[in-house]
């Protein structure tokens, strides 16, 4: 039982290195199965192109039963992208990596969510409470209770 | 509704209300001399106290299978349909029917319970293994196993294409699915399922697939699950049952089954009553309100305001109390934190001196070294800051003694083993029997009792408005507390083998008298509240505030 998390990212690690990663997502580093890096841009027209943002995934030993924790990675290399659900710090308020997580979604799917959500931003900004919110976030956002107010973006 | 059981009500309640009872009937039997010992009047109800009833979690069980056999035989479905119904609509059973009456499709849907057809878009039609179930709306588990790849080849495949798609198991030993067809194999089932009874404490918990919100039925989880993992599932229904019927409340004392059912403090009736209940554990709560305890004689809503008020400010006023004075023109507060005693109030930039609070151009060339306590300027320029600090002196009056008393509340676990060794003791050196020297033990719940009810008299008092009827209120209180610490003293008294019949005396004395006097306490307390007689000098929810015609236009 303890096994299925290797054994399933073992599997969506030979898809996304089999060439089935989505476009303008590039695994950047998957040594072990508890952190995996991978880079993500938003192909096409939108307010976010030509920038380049690294994802980090942090899996539990109960994945994918429990969601993984996903957060921009802001280092000197890497900015989280301005968008009115992601915070300054990288933390991502996104339903489906809480409450809609279901155990079916992966690493792929993520991603794909992550880049439509971006590539739907109308707008460049950071989310209204966003000071506070960095101030005294946790260091995983998966302590935090956001409240998934707005699903147009 | 039909589990207020009205033949037993009252012997219940008895027992429940006064945990000493069995143990004064028996020391009576033996013990001519002391039937005037703490005998509660049984068939008298006191006004300060209410009726309730303490079930036990197998009553309650009882209740909701009752609940959920009437809606199997009225709509014609399996248990599990009812269980997830019910729970769909709160327990509101007469809601349920109607609604259901109304639309059983919509309600099904709403529930979670998908109708017959899956939802799988490849699949082929399902040929139900089991055609009895057809009428019935049930929530069967669809269950294909394949063991062999010849097997998974068979022209009726299921949704999936291969193996289990969360833990990527190419050959599971066995896939189910829910109504909605999403094939997942049994390992991860029972994966998912413990980590969100387990974990998360759900008991509607939602089929594995993205996006589909089929509910996983009762049956389901028992099959799936180990033991303890259901037995934790059906806790968790139970407390949904109970979070959700008005007149039941879960004992929230830790690790405590009991749950209390009251019909007689419905939330119009908390501005009067305070709805003190007992389980049968003997732990007190309010049915009215979250305090976790018994709060009377003060109601609710004040009860809440006094708690938020100390939880806010009792700290920070104990500080500003005990580091700053206030400037005595502009009464801004000023903490001195080093240097001299001439202080320039940086608002009003009045000049003082901080010892004797006069106005510093008097001081002459005293710098530094106050003389001037007596000075008549100085002693005028203290009245004022005394004045206003009285708000502050007032509150933490009320405060320092409601804190004491909860202090020797709990400091009463002490007393009781200092107590049980006396009472050791007074069986040795006498010839008292065990059941002769209860009477120490009963001393200590009485002084416990009391002391939580004088803790809130003086929350009661703060918010009290002055009146004739406070001066009475404050004699009882005076009276109670004098009573509380006598028996206390008691209690803390050396133990002398000659002393021991007259202590004993004394101590069972000014036991009933205790009581007496908390009675008397909580009764007029009581009594009041049903006469109008309390005003508040702070508005209150729930209580609309009579004095001035212009504020009561509403």
């Amino acid at each position: 039982m303890a096994a299925i998390a290797p054994r399933r990212l073992t599997k969506e690690l030979k898809e996304l290195t089999m060439g089935e990663c989505p476009a303008g997502v590039q695994l950047l580093q998957s040594a072990d199965f508890e952190t995996w890096v991978l880079s993500l841009e938003v192909l096409g027209e939108s307010l976010y192109k030509g920038e380049v943002f690294a994802l980090r995934f942090r899996f539990e030993p109960q994945y994918p039963i429990a969601s993984p924790e996903v957060t921009f990675i802001v280092d000197d290399k890497f900015k989280a992208p301005i968008h009115p659900h992601v915070y300054s710090n990288g933390h991502i308020c996104a339903s489906i990596l809480g409450h809609e997580w279901s155990p079916v979604l992966g690493v792929a799917s993520v991603c794909i969510t992550l880049q439509s959500m971006l590539a739907s931003c109308k707008k460049r900004e950071r989310p209204p409470d966003n000071d506070r919110y960095v101030r005294t976030a946790p260091a995983s956002p998966k302590k935090s209770r956001f409240h998934y107010d707005d699903d147009t973006v | 509704m039909d589990y207020s059981d009205d033949d037993d009500y009252n012997y219940d309640s008895d027992e429940i209300m006064d945990g000493t009872q069995d143990d004064a009937s028996s020391v009576s039997e033996m013990d001519e001399d002391e039937d005037f010992h703490i005998q509660p009047t049984k068939d008298k109800k006191k006004s300060y106290e209410i009726d309730f009833d303490c079930l036990e979690q197998t009553a309650i069980q009882d209740i909701i299978r009752a609940d959920s056999e009437q809606i199997i035989s009225i709509f014609n479905v399996d248990a599990s349909t009812a269980s997830l119904l019910l729970r769909h609509m709160g327990w509101n059973k007469e809601r349920l029917i109607e609604k259901y009456m109304d639309n059983p499709a919509q309600v099904l849907e709403a529930a979670g319970i998908p109708s017959q057809q899956p939802a799988g878009p490849s699949q082929p039609a399902p040929i139900r293994s089991n055609p009895s179930t057809r009428q019935a709306t049930s929530t069967v588990i669809r269950r294909s196993t394949r063991r062999s790849t010849a097997d998974s080849k068979a022209p009726v495949a299921p949704l999936t294409p291969v193996g289990c798609l969360i833990c990527c198991d190419e050959n599971p030993a066995s896939m189910t699915s829910l109504m909605c067809g999403h094939n997942f194999c049994s390992e991860c089932w029972a994966e998912y399922l413990k980590g969100k009874i387990r974990d998360e404490g759900e008991c509607s918990i939602k089929c594995m697939a993205e996006d589909c919100s089929v509910l996983v039925p009762d049956a389901f989880i028992k099959e799936t699950c180990d033991a303890a993992v259901y037995s934790r599932f059906e806790e968790l229904v139970l407390r949904h049952f109970v979070a959700h019927t008005k007149n039941l409340k879960y004992c929230p004392a830790p690790s405590c089954v009991y749950t209390v059912s009251c019909t007689s403090a419905p939330p119009s009736s908390l501005t009067t009553v305070v709805p003190t209940v007992v389980c049968k554990k003997g732990h007190a709560f309010c049915f009215g309100c979250p305090i976790e305890g018994d709060h009377r004689p003060l109601i609710c809503a004040v009860a809440k305001l006094w708690l938020q008020k100390c939880h806010d400010d009792s700290e920070t006023a104990n500080w500003i109390k005990s580091n700053t004075k206030e400037c005595t023109k502009c009464q801004s507060t000023i903490e001195k934190n080093g240097g001299c005693n001439h202080m320039t109030c940086r608002k009003c930039k009045h000049e003082f001196c901080w010892v004797c609070m006069g106005p510093w151009s008097e001081h002459g060339t005293a710098w530094y070294n106050c003389n001037r306590f007596d000075e008549k300027s100085s002693s005028e320029a203290r009245d004022t800051q005394s004045k206003s600090r009285i708000s502050l002196e007032r509150y933490l009056h009320y405060y320092n003694r409601w804190a004491n008393h909860e202090q020797s509340a709990k400091l009463s676990v002490e007393l009781y083993a200092k107590t049980e060794k006396k009472m050791e003791e007074m069986q040795i050196t006498s010839s008292l029997t065990w059941i002769e020297v209860q009477f120490a033990r009963k001393a200590v719940e009485e002084v416990e009792r009391c002391r939580t009810t004088l803790k809130w008299t003086y929350a009661m008092a703060y918010y009290l408005d002055r009146s004739n009827a406070k001066e009475l209120f404050e004699d009882n209180q005076r009276d109670l507390e004098k009573a509380v610490e006598d028996l206390s003293e008691l209690l803390e008294t050396p133990i002398d083998p000659e002393n021991i019949p007259m202590l004993r005396q004394k101590m069972t004395d000014k036991t009933v008298y205790v009581q007496k006097r908390n009675e008397i306490m909580l009764e007029d307390t009581a009594n009041g509240y049903l006469e109008g007689r309390w005003s508040w000098n702070t508005p209150v929810e729930g209580i609309e505030r009579d004095e001035e015609p212009a504020s009561s236009s509403a």
